[in-house]
């Protein structure tokens, strides 16, 4: 069985289609979502969001996203993601990245206080997690 | 003389002639652009739509009403407009229709003593405002064309603020909305404070186990106060963002036809112009020849009343060429 899922951002549809399971977390911890479902808001963290589809029966296939944000809505129509900004793992620039997670790690050095440079990271670390590239 | 008369118009013409390239090159650019203009429009919508939904939903679930951005304020003070044109010029009536729609807006405001504030998006916008001393809270600039997200966020998050803060009592939008790429208009729409329709409509009720009615019950990650809280200055900023976006494919829009109708002008001035310079080319030739005859004649009839012959050749040859010039397709 498996439940339609839609990942969108303000300038386009990142994802549609059919999944079996979603992985996310929100501000009160992880969850995942199954089909059935009862349904459920919540507030994203800046964190990975995982979205596995299944071909029947075949092996399952992860598509992992970044995710900065956003809301996840889940109703008897599917999963809807909205994010404003989310960048879908394949299309991570792990250059850039890495870049953004030097600069904010230096930021931290000299000022450990500095919430933007934690935010940075933070949103770096999920990017490289998401595109598979250790961090 | 004449041919002098000649060179200018020549000269003009290869000058209309390499406006009309410039014109003709700037409506294919435009025209597409559109395409892609109208594209990201499009791809707007689920974002604006899903957004939506879920804010009516979390307000049918209670998570209404004391949020101070739904709230109508009893008295409007100060009202701020943000006004969307574009950064360039060049793009006929486009940019002049939404700054009139923005004064008349602004003197409406003053009929019922609210002061006017002004948020400005495009150079051209901001040129006008400043150039008449009206007061301009903000500018935003370069990427009138082309806007981004960001930019809907910068705007979004600034007036939000201001009107949580009570420095703004109400908020409105003007821009130009994109029918089509034949039609376009401007309108006024109100943004802050939100108006009820926003919330309304929802059919998330709050999580409760015994009530599986038709609508559906929902279960709330932390409370719908909160999360609407969180959510509406994004619904505002996917508001702007879509008043940027339509504005950006009018701006285009309007461009690709000013253009057009520049480029078919050029054509028409040069093909005229052409007319011109022939008729003055031709002028020439005949004031060349009738100085010739007028010189052979003087000098026949000065040559003791002699040939009257040559004379006689002489004025039959004129008139053969007035003659054909005159079966010519200018005259």
């Amino acid at each position: 069985m498996a439940f339609l899922v839609e990942l969108v951002s303000p300038e386009r549809i990142l994802f549609e289609g059919d999944a079996v399971m979603v992985v996310a977390r929100t501000t009160g911890g992880d969850i995942a979502f199954l089909p059935g479902h009862v349904p459920y808001l919540g507030a994203l963290a800046i964190s990975k969001l995982r979205i596995m589809q299944e071909v029947d029966g075949g092996p399952r296939f992860e598509t992992a996203v970044a995710v900065h944000g956003g809301f996840v809505e889940v109703s008897g129509e599917g999963v809807k993601i909205l994010s404003d900004i989310a960048e879908l793992g394949t299309d991570v620039d792990v250059v850039r990245a890495r870049t953004a997670m030097e600069a904010a790690e230096a930021a931290l050095r000299t000022d450990p206080e500095n919430v933007e440079a934690k935010k940075a990271l933070q949103r770096a670390e999920v990017r490289l997690d998401a595109a598979g590239a250790n961090a | 003389m004449a041919g002098g008369q000649e060179r200018i118009l020549k000269r003009r013409i290869s000058s209309v002639r390499s406006t009309k390239k410039i014109t003709r090159a700037m409506e294919l650019i435009a025209g597409s652009r559109i395409v892609k203009a109208q594209a990201a429009v499009k791809g707007a919508h689920p974002y604006s739509e899903l957004i939506s939904k879920v804010v009516a939903d979390l307000a049918a679930g209670g998570g209404s009403i004391n949020s101070p951005i739904l709230k109508p304020r009893e008295r409007v003070k100060r009202s701020a407009h943000i006004v969307i044109a574009a950064d360039r010029g060049l793009c006929g009536a486009y940019n002049s229709s939404v700054v009139r729609a923005a004064e008349g807006s602004i003197l409406e405001d003053e009929e019922i003593g609210a002061e006017y504030a002004l948020i400005l998006v495009g150079r051209k916008a901001e040129g006008y405002f400043r150039y008449r001393d009206f007061r301009i809270d903000n500018a935003f600039t370069g990427f009138s064309d082309q806007p981004s997200y960001e930019d809907a966020r910068a705007i979004g998050q600034l007036v939000s603020e201001r009107f949580i803060n009570e420095e703004y009592d109400k908020v409105e939008l003007i821009y130009t909305r994109f029918i089509s790429a034949g039609k376009q208009e401007v309108v006024r729409r109100p943004l802050l404070p939100l108006e009820r329709e926003v919330i309304s409509g929802g059919d998330g009720k709050p999580g409760d186990e015994s009530s599986n009615s038709a609508t559906a019950s929902y279960e709330f990650e932390s409370s719908p106060e909160a999360l609407l809280a969180e959510i509406l200055p994004k619904y505002i900023e996917a508001r702007i963002f879509a008043a940027l976006l339509n504005a950006g494919a009018s701006e285009h829009a309007a461009r690709q036809r000013a253009m057009k109708a520049a480029t078919d002008n050029a054509e028409e001035l040069i093909k005229e112009l052409s007319r011109v310079m022939n008729r003055a080319r031709q002028d020439a030739i005949t004031t060349e020849i009738m100085e010739i005859v007028g010189g052979a004649e003087a000098l026949s009839s000065s040559d003791a009343d002699a040939d009257e012959d040559s004379a006689a050749r002489a004025i039959a040859f004129e008139r053969d060429y007035l003659e054909h010039q005159g079966a010519g397709p200018d005259n």
